[in-house]
């Protein structure tokens, strides 16, 4: 006997949790969450230092607190969520099922819909393509994180690298570990978090230099040091017993890769139209699979909003076809959603990330005609809103870049 | 104190299938490793080629090691649940000039025995690879060349010779020795040990061995290293084949291929350096890998990174093989494997066992068959069978039964690098993001060097 349900979410981060106790309110029937770790909550499971939970709970909460948090919420509200399941497979020729594999072993599941919302993670060492040898010690926060949350510690006195809100979350944790940085570094000429969180770092008396790169990386065992190439182009020994390389977010989409979902190459996550539908109108997805990267309070209201299209899609109400399509021009990386479809709501937004720190026009093209909206300054860690272009004709091909 | 028949310096790939032959002639035999676990050398990082010779110097020791090393997988990887990825390979001709070097490509390949070579033309590689760059004008098909799991079966190796009494001394540099005539006393960071007869296979140290015991050596290491870089496994749609360019005589050149993991992998550069230790990533050669591989397998161009990595060749001032007995010292050096060992190793060791007992006595009736843990994708994998426990890496799919595994049993993983040959964890996309830290608690009081650091007090 094959298990059937309604909705099957995929990953039990901030944007499943919220989509699901969103579903279960609207009676979308049953709805099941797998989780291939062996708790709830995703990303915030680890960050024991953020302020989460102002939206959701309007409290401040740590981390772990609003992980069971919205675990418990989504459990209340009547949705299944089972831990230490992996999602191995999706199969789309005919029903739509997925191949799960726990403890108990490997079953098939058949949903009517998936909500796909496996989060995202940093990009690695390996696909920064960093200069060096490739001992212990060399980690992304995400993984300095968690170790921090078992009271483990990698190293001591690290190089962080990076300078984005994750790069910050990087040296907290550090701290929490008693490990003290011994200098943060940015390739950029300036820091991307915005000037008022650089009070941190000065604070905890970490020195940071941008404009820098890696240029070596040395030790067999354990880093024992780097150079560094500054941004007058001379050379610096640095000794150090770890990195951290934080940000450069790339989603966690190999799951929709291999069910042959079409992805955008802008976000790295797969296309989807204004109601969170990817290119198998069955398949939604939510969360930091879109858009590396955004807070888990602005993935919850995202996922809780395409959650109440997809509740409306199970009785096959929402509007089909593609009418535009939306693509990134000069100077932007990546806009989301990807594709227009004609009548309903669905998202009012589009977001939008730029590739550097510029400030220029942002100029929109459709079908050779542009329109030009006022002067913007873009970082590439920040998120950038746009309205929903009306779309009153069929057909279009809109590009959004930066002009001068 | 115990005198071994054999002692083996090096648990590389070649030392792994050395002493494996000599214990399952009933030799007593002692392996010394100077770190922490095996194919902590030259053999952990290479492209995983089982190569059928076809290119191989014509009449050559090399040749015969690499074709009585191919059979012989063959022969017991069956018995020893060893993969075998079946993926033939084509040189590609990408000029005019290399299309006019396959044919004598083919003659050699005749010449070397490998019969079922054909030249094929671009409607025929499209047909074998429709994802390739439509710009090869012509290739060599090579049936037999395939690709293999490159660990497990070294593993096994000695696995094998351990369940026939050997000894396995791992964090045991060789830094001394004498002979006296009957007897080798060698000294190692571990202490002192004795055998009769001693086989150098220290790889990239191979020289340095023979300097350092016979006061001389024939030949001189000198490391060529290789990079490469490994793609995600949505890249393994697009190819099946391993694609080959026309080899020069300076190396095989950058391969394109599948992995038994499921991966693409381009690579080795070949760059010549004097450091044995550091093999080194860097960024220019790295994108220029990736170019090179875009070029040819347009599709990688939206795939991402999984891995980098290097490995240096024990390649010396000449080409060929670099193994020689000196009878009278109760020695046998097996030098300069350069780049095709993990291919030539069985063959190797039998060529090796034949020069220690010219009348080759037959091996043991009764052979122990270690039976290894797949990790090849295109067999089952340990998490498709129920009761694992907890899925530890999330993106090579390795559970926590399989870690538990492979830090108990004759012989554990010493350090991460062999658990991550053991198992594959952290080698996935994410190379660790998700399980480094999960992994640091489960190996506490494991590892020679542990993941983990003693907190700031
Ligand atoms: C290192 C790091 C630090 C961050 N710090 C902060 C912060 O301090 N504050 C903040 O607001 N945001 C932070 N973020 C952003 C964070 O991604 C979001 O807060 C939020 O976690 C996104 O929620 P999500 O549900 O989209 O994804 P996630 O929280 O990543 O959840 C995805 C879940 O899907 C599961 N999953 C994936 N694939 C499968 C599968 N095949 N089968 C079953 N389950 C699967 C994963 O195990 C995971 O639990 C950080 C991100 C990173 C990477
Ligand atoms: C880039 C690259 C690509 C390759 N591709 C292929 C391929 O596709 N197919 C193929 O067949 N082959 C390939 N090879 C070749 C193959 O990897 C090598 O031929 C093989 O690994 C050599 O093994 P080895 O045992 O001689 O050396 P090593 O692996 O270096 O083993 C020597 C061992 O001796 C130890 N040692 C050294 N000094 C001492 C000491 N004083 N005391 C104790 N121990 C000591 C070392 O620690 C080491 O473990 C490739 C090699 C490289 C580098």
């Amino acid at each position: 006997m094959i298990e059937v349900c309604d909705v099957l979410i995929i990953g039990a981060g901030p944007a499943g949790l919220a989509a699901a106790a969103r579903l279960k309110q609207l009676g979308a029937g049953r709805v099941i969450v797998v989780e291939r770790e062996t708790a709830a909550g995703g990303v915030p499971r680890h960050c024991r230092h953020s302020p989460f939970g102002m939206r959701e709970f309007r409290r401040v909460l740590g981390g772990p607190a609003y992980a069971r948090a919205l675990a418990e919420r989504a459990t209340n509200m009547g949705a299944e969520i089972r831990l230490g399941t992996t999602v191995v497979g999706i199969e789309r020729n005919g029903d739509l099922a997925v191949a799960l594999t726990s403890d108990t072993g490997v079953r098939r599941l058949k949903p009517k819909r998936i909500l796909l919302a496996t989060g995202t993670r940093e990009k690695t060492r390996a696909a920064r393509f960093l200069t060096g040898d490739r001992p212990l010690g060399i980690l992304n926060t995400g993984a300095l994180q968690s170790y921090a949350e078992k009271g483990l510690a990698p190293f001591r006195r690290p190089l962080i690298l990076g300078s984005e809100l994750v790069a910050l979350s990087s040296l907290l944790t550090c701290r929490g570990l008693g490990a003290r940085p011994v200098m943060m570094i940015e390739e950029r000429p300036a820091p991307l978090a915005r000037a008022s969180f650089m009070f941190l770092p000065r604070l905890l008396g970490v020195p940071v230099r941008c404009g820098v790169r890696i240029a070596d990386i040395h030790g067999q065992k354990r880093v024992e040091g780097v150079r560094l190439v500054l941004a007058d182009g001379s050379e610096m020994d640095l000794a150090c017993d770890g990195i951290a390389i934080s940000g450069h977010f790339t989603p966690e989409a190999s799951l929709a890769r291999a069910a042959g979902l079409e992805i955008d190459p802008g976000t790295g996550g797969p296309v989807i139209d204004q109601f969170g539908r990817t290119s198998d109108a069955r398949i939604f997805a939510a969360g930091n699979l879109l858009h590396p990267v955004e807070t888990a309070g602005w993935c919850w209201a995202e996922a809780r909003r395409l959650a109440g299209f997809l509740a409306i899609s199970l009785s096959d109400q929402l509007p089909e076809g593609t009418v535009a399509s939306v693509h990134p021009g000069p100077g932007i990386a990546y806009v989301v959603p990807q594709r227009l479809v004609r009548g309903g709501t669905g998202l009012k937004q589009l977001q939008l990330r730029a590739t550097e720190p510029v400030r220029g026009r942002l100029a929109t093209e459709d079908k050779g005609k542009r329109t030009l909206s006022r002067r913007r300054a873009l970082f590439p860690e920040r998120r950038l809103l746009l309205p929903v272009p009306d779309l009153t004709q069929a057909g279009g091909n809109i590009v959004i870049g930066i002009e001068d | 104190m115990r005198v071994a028949d054999i002692a083996v310096i090096g648990a590389g790939a070649v030392g792994c299938a050395v002493a494996r032959r000599f214990a399952l002639h009933g030799a007593s035999v002692l392996v010394l490793e100077k770190e922490a676990d095996l194919l902590s050398g030259a053999s952990k990082a290479n492209s995983a080629i089982l190569h059928t010779g076809f290119d191989a110097p014509p009449g050559s020791l090399e040749l015969a090691c690499m074709q009585e090393g191919y059979a012989e997988y063959l022969d017991i990887r069956g018995q020893m649940n060893l993969p075998l990825l079946e993926t033939g390979a084509m040189v590609i001709a990408w000029t005019e000039a290399e299309l006019a070097a396959l044919g004598p490509i083919a003659d050699q390949a005749r010449a070397n025995g490998i019969g079922d070579v054909r030249l094929i033309s671009p409607a025929e590689i499209a047909s074998h690879e429709p994802h390739l760059s439509g710009r090869a004008l012509g290739a060599l098909l090579v049936p037999g060349e395939h690709i293999i799991d490159p660990w497990s079966p070294f593993l096994a190796y000695l696995l094998q010779a351990k369940a026939h009494d050997a000894e396995i001394a791992f964090s045991s540099e060789v830094t001394g020795g004498a002979f006296d005539g009957e007897i080798w006393t060698l000294q190692t960071s571990t202490g002192e040990r004795r055998a009769k007869t001693v086989i150098n296979c220290a790889g990239l140290y191979g020289d340095a061995i023979d300097k350092l015991l016979l006061g001389a050596a024939d030949f001189e290491i000198r490391p060529r290293k290789g990079q490469f870089v490994v793609f995600d496994k949505a890249a393994a749609d697009f190819l099946r084949t391993i694609i080959l360019p026309v080899p020069t005589e300076r190396t095989k050149g950058v391969v394109l291929c599948r992995t038994a993991f499921g991966n693409v992998l381009v690579g080795p550069t070949a760059e010549e350096q004097k450091d044995r230790v550091r093999a080194t990533t860097d960024e220019a050669s790295l994108r220029e890998l990736v170019r090179r591989a875009i070029d040819m397998l347009p599709p990688l161009k939206d795939i991402g990174v999984t891995a980098v990595y290097a490995g240096l060749r024990p390649a010396t001032e000449e080409k060929h093989y670099r193994i020689a007995a000196k009878p009278e010292r109760q020695w046998i050096t097996v030098g300069g494997i350069r780049s095709t060992g993990m291919t030539a190793a069985l063959g190797i060791a039998r060529h090796v066992y034949r020069m220690y007992d010219s009348s080759a006595a037959p091996p043991l009736p009764e052979q122990h068959l270690p039976l290894m843990p797949n990790l090849a994708e295109h067999l089952p994998r340990d998490w498709s069978q129920a009761g694992y426990g907890e899925m530890v890496c999330h993106c090579e799919l390795v559970t926590r039964r399989e870690i538990e595994a492979a830090l108990s049993g004759p012989l554990p993983a010493r350090d991460f690098g062999g658990l991550r040959r053991r198992t594959r964890c952290a080698m996935g996309r994410c190379q660790g993001f998700g399980c480094h830290a999960r992994i640091a608690e489960l190996t506490r009081g494991y590892f020679e060097t542990p993941l983990t650091i003693d907190p700031v007090a």
